[in-house]
């Protein structure tokens, strides 16, 4: 029998309380227990982004931290961010600049330019390039996300 | 006015940007098991013995698979798509490909082969299980590089492949070559290596297989390019069963370029567990099982020379290429340098006569295939390499020696040397509005300038053509009770944006709402049959295939509405959606026609009969003629000669794709394939070690996948000249930006580099090689 130990942490505003193996991935648990399948698992390195969450309020990568480090804080997904009825602004800045194709690394993206936009109401081009350095996506070799994420950060700060 | 040729938004996104979308790995099934297979750790073994027993009593486990027991059960074997009658060695004998098991039984031929298939409870302990799997390898030497390959006394990979050779192919007529050759001013010569590159697809391939014990049915969602083509090869090939006991689907896809065309081990794979065991097994490749089984693409070096006259016209072509097969000749992998190109390899240039002479080489390495523009960005990177150095020893101007050499676009059609019929086309104005959008003109400004801050400034300009078109994927227009247009199709899109530029064409062609409108994709029974997407014809396919079967539904629609408005067929019209009367006031909309054709109780017994499917309706684009997308890049990069590193400030693009769709899409897809391009040009390289064929590049950590703060913003421009060959006028756009990308950025680097004296560049030119180059040629300069 394998130990598991619970966890309590509330995921896009649901309280979640869980027994998992210590070894288990925040984006494991999310994907696998409560069935968040918007984050994505593109790589084994902590290279790729596709799994970016935010941790009360900030960006991380999902898949380099256990559910365990996650006790007692807010998790949010893509999921919560934002709905296709109610989009959030960033959500309908990436459909607007056509800043996805595959879709595989989006929710990642959006999750990661949202935190990054909070702080930076009027990014330029090579702000949001540096920023974003910690996301890989194969289809749009970036011009439309850098767009996208330019217009999502002017209508967040509008909003 | 319609929705072709606007911008239209993407459908798909709604989904994609809310976290809904659908891939493989988030299909779900009750009491689901993991499927892990235990893949080779060397690149050439003979495998002695394989012990599964303690594995197998691993807590979670539920069995394993190995290749004997496949063999037993008379599993078939993968394979090559094309057939050997079609592609043959250039004395009529036949090409060898090896032989590829599911599982390899007696030997381990590159690292990442798979070895067993172990099916537990979950991912854990499926790999903790597949650590007690004992297996005996008795290692052998191995050549994982071409050059390995090739040395006299090199161990072979397969013993029917004397000297590594799989395929020794030509294309053109050699005596008539060498004559253009000896005739000639002018002859410039280059060496050039085409890096190795990994797909890396950001979603990783997959499968889900169930096994139904009461019907036999065998289900299977993958990631896929196509479910047709998948679902016959694991049909007829491997599982050997009524090609209808099997249905492929293909949900969402992340990203494929040419990588999820094929069959890989691992989906029958599932199908077969799941049937041995019981319930629906899943398999998902990590991203470092990824570099070491998904097929590679690119890996070649060639010899190429051009023979010109004493007024840079070019008399002659003499091309010989070695490429990287890997270990086994799978899939499209023996004709990516061969016949896939073979009508490009002249480029835009009255190349009189060609001699091209390409040999596949085995090697301890992943199977080669398919890589976005397979085969094109290849033959694009020699011509527009050679022309490149040409111009720089004939003293002309980059743009003079294309202008020369240009086929015009008042001699098109214009049938090739190769063998091409190039129907339309203006390299002329492509280039010229590119060098403008460039401004090619005050470059020797912005290089002083960049001098003065100490950097190392170039510019590159390329001019591609690829050929796409062919294959045949039907079309299904049908109508649903709901009221709602269904549009089967045999292509299947993974990123490209199908679900809103097919609606697009049906919703002005049929005159029936964008929203009413559902594409039906990527399943083997639901959609009509098709060779799903890839090398960039799927609006060719599937996009004139809607244009028929919408004018056959409007045909039948015309019956039906002229019996239920009691009137002639001849006096009735089609216009904005509605059947209408001529003359009259009368009319009824299509979807009212359709359903009163799909009841059929209102119509006349003899058309009621006639018309089973209502105005459902079949339409297959098969005519002949091919496409020729084209166009100009132009490349201007800095060179910091303090570290080496490369830094592209600017990206011209006019293209050619003929009639635009979508411009928004239309951009998306150049963007991302330039950013292929450059990411192959400067940063990407896939390297197995000399001496051990064990693969060094092996993740993220290891292997420069290209990144925000690595590119620059795209200068995208087309010029619309439509393509005489199908009704659209589209010429194709997926590949294009990746077939021009290579040599523009080669040709700016050593633009950049010429003046301190560096004559040879090759891919990549990273840091390093850049910083590298820079002191041999200073070493070189101070002798």
């Amino acid at each position: 029998m394998i130990d598991t130990v619970t966890v309590m942490f509330s995921v896009n505003g649901n309280d979640v309380s869980a027994a998992v193996e210590p070894r288990t991935l925040l984006v494991t648990f999310l994907r696998e227990h409560l069935g968040l399948t918007g984050t994505h698992i593109g790589c084994d390195t902590s290279q790729c982004g596709a799994c970016v969450v935010h941790l009360d309020g900030r960006s991380v990568k999902s898949c380099t931290m256990l559910a365990v480090q996650a006790d007692g804080q807010a998790v949010t997904t893509i999921e919560g961010l934002g709905t296709p009825e109610k989009l959030h602004p960033m959500q309908a800045a990436f459909n607007e600049n056509h800043g996805l194709q595959c879709g595989f690394c989006t929710p990642g993206m959006i999750m990661s330019a949202v935190d990054f936009a909070q702080g930076n109401p009027s990014p330029t081009p090579h702000e949001v390039r540096e920023w974003l350095e910690g996301n890989i996506c194969r289809c749009t070799g970036y011009h439309n996300i850098v767009a996208s994420v330019e217009a999502g950060a002017r209508a967040m700060a509008k909003a | 006015m319609g929705l072709m040729s606007q911008p239209i938004r993407r459908t798909e996104d709604g989904r994609f940007i809310t976290g809904r979308g659908r891939y493989v790995d988030d299909v779900k099934m009750e009491g689901a098991a993991i499927g892990y297979a235990l893949r080779s750790p060397y690149a050439h073994a003979k495998i002695m013995s394989i012990d599964v027993e303690a594995a197998k009593s691993a807590p979670g486990v539920i069995g394993i698979i190995t290749g004997a027991e496949l063999e037993a059960a008379g599993i078939g074997h993968l394979g090559a798509a094309f057939p050997a009658s079609f592609l043959k060695n250039r004395d009529g004998t036949p090409r060898v490909d090896g032989d590829r098991a599911l599982l390899t039984v007696d030997y381990v031929r590159y690292v990442g082969e798979p070895v067993a298939f172990v099916v537990a409870e979950s991912l854990n302990a499926a790999k903790d299980a597949a650590e007690q799997i004992l297996v005996d390898y008795e290692e052998l030497p191995a050549v994982g590089l071409i050059d390995e390959a090739l040395d006299p006394g090199a161990p072979l990979v397969w013993p029917q492949a004397p000297g590594n050779i799989a395929l020794d192919w030509a294309q053109g007529d050699e005596a008539a070559t060498d004559a253009a050759f000896d005739r000639a001013a002018h002859v410039t010569r280059i060496d050039l290596v085409n890096n190795r590159v990994v797909v890396n697809s950001m979603e990783p391939r997959g499968a889900f297989g169930t096994y139904d014990k009461v019907t036999g049915q065998y289900e299977l969602y993958a990631t896929s390019q196509g479910s047709h083509p998948i679902a016959d090869t694991i049909a007829k090939r491997i599982l050997r069963i009524p090609p209808e006991r099997l249905r492929v689907i293909t949900p969402d896809v992340g990203g494929g370029f040419g990588l999820k065309m094929s069959t890989f081990a691992e989906y029958p794979l599932v199908l077969i567990a799941s049937e041995k065991f019981g319930m629906p097994v899943k398999w998902m490749s990590e991203r470092t099982e990824a570099f070491q089984s998904d097929s590679h693409g690119r890996d070649l070096k060639s010899h190429a020379e051009m023979a010109f006259d004493a007024g840079g016209r070019i008399l002659g072509y003499r091309i010989k290429t070695d490429f990287n097969l890997g270990a086994y000749g799978l899939g499209f992998g023996p004709g990516i340098q061969s016949v896939v190109p073979m009508f490009v390899v002249g480029g835009v240039y009255k190349v009189p006569v060609v001699y091209n002479h390409v040999r596949a080489v085995f090697t301890n390495t992943v199977p080669v295939e398919a890589y976005r523009g397979a085969g094109r960005p290849e033959a694009a990177y020699i011509i527009e390499r050679i022309m490149d150095l040409a111009a720089r020893e004939m003293g002309l101007s980059q743009d003079e020696i294309r202008l020369r050499n240009f086929i015009q676009s008042h001699e098109m059609p214009f049938r090739s040397y190769v063998g091409a019929v190039i129907d339309s086309g203006d390299f002329q104005r492509n280039l010229h509005d590119c060098l403008r959008q460039a401004d090619w003109a005050g470059f020797p400004a912005r290089r002083a300038e960049a001098e003065k801050r100490g950097k190392l400034r170039g510019r590159g300009l390329a001019y591609y053509i690829e050929k796409t078109a062919g294959g045949a994927s039907a079309v299904v227009i049908s109508f649903t009770p709901a009221g709602r247009v269904e549009v089967g199709v045999g292509t299947s899109a993974h990123g490209q944006g199908h679900e809103t530029t097919f609606a697009a064409i049906v919703a002005d062609k049929l005159g029936v709402p964008f929203d009413s409108i559902d594409l039906i994709q990527g399943d083997s029974i639901r959609a009509p049959w098709g060779g799903g997407t890839g090398g960039s014809r799927s609006l060719w396919n599937s996009g004139n295939g809607i244009l028929k079967a919408a004018d056959a539904v409007i045909d039948k629609g015309r019956e039906v509405a002229a019996a239920l408005m009691d009137t002639a067929q001849d006096a009735i019209t089609f216009e904005e959606g509605a059947f209408r009367v001529h003359g009259t006031n009368q009319f009824l909309p299509l979807l009212e026609v359709a359903e009163a054709a799909r009841a059929g109780s209102k119509l006349p017994p003899e058309l009621k009969a006639r018309l089973e499917k209502g105005l459902d309706s079949s339409g297959t684009h098969e005519e002949k003629g091919d496409t020729f997308p084209n166009g100009c890049h132009i490349c201007e990069l800095e060179i910091d000669p303090d570290t080496g590193k490369v830094s592209v400030i600017s990206y011209d693009v006019v293209d050619d794709f003929g009639f635009v769709l979508n411009p928004l899409i239309v951009a998306g897809q150049v963007h991302g394939g330039v950013a292929q391009g450059i990411g192959q040009a400067l940063l990407e390289n896939c390297l197995y070690e000399p001496g051990t064929a064990q693969l060094l590049s092996g993740s993220f950590m290891d292997y420069t996948m290209p990144r925000a703060d690595d590119l620059p913003s795209f200068g995208f421009t087309y010029n619309e000249i439509l393509c005489t060959t199908n009704p659209l006028g589209i010429k194709g756009c997926g590949e294009a930006g990746t077939v021009g990308a290579a040599p523009a950025v080669m040709n700016a680097v050593l633009d950049a580099l010429w003046d301190k004296g560096v004559r040879e560049v090759d891919m990549p030119m990273t840091a390093l090689r850049v910083w590298e180059t820079l002191q041999r040629a200073a070493a070189k300069a101070a002798v």
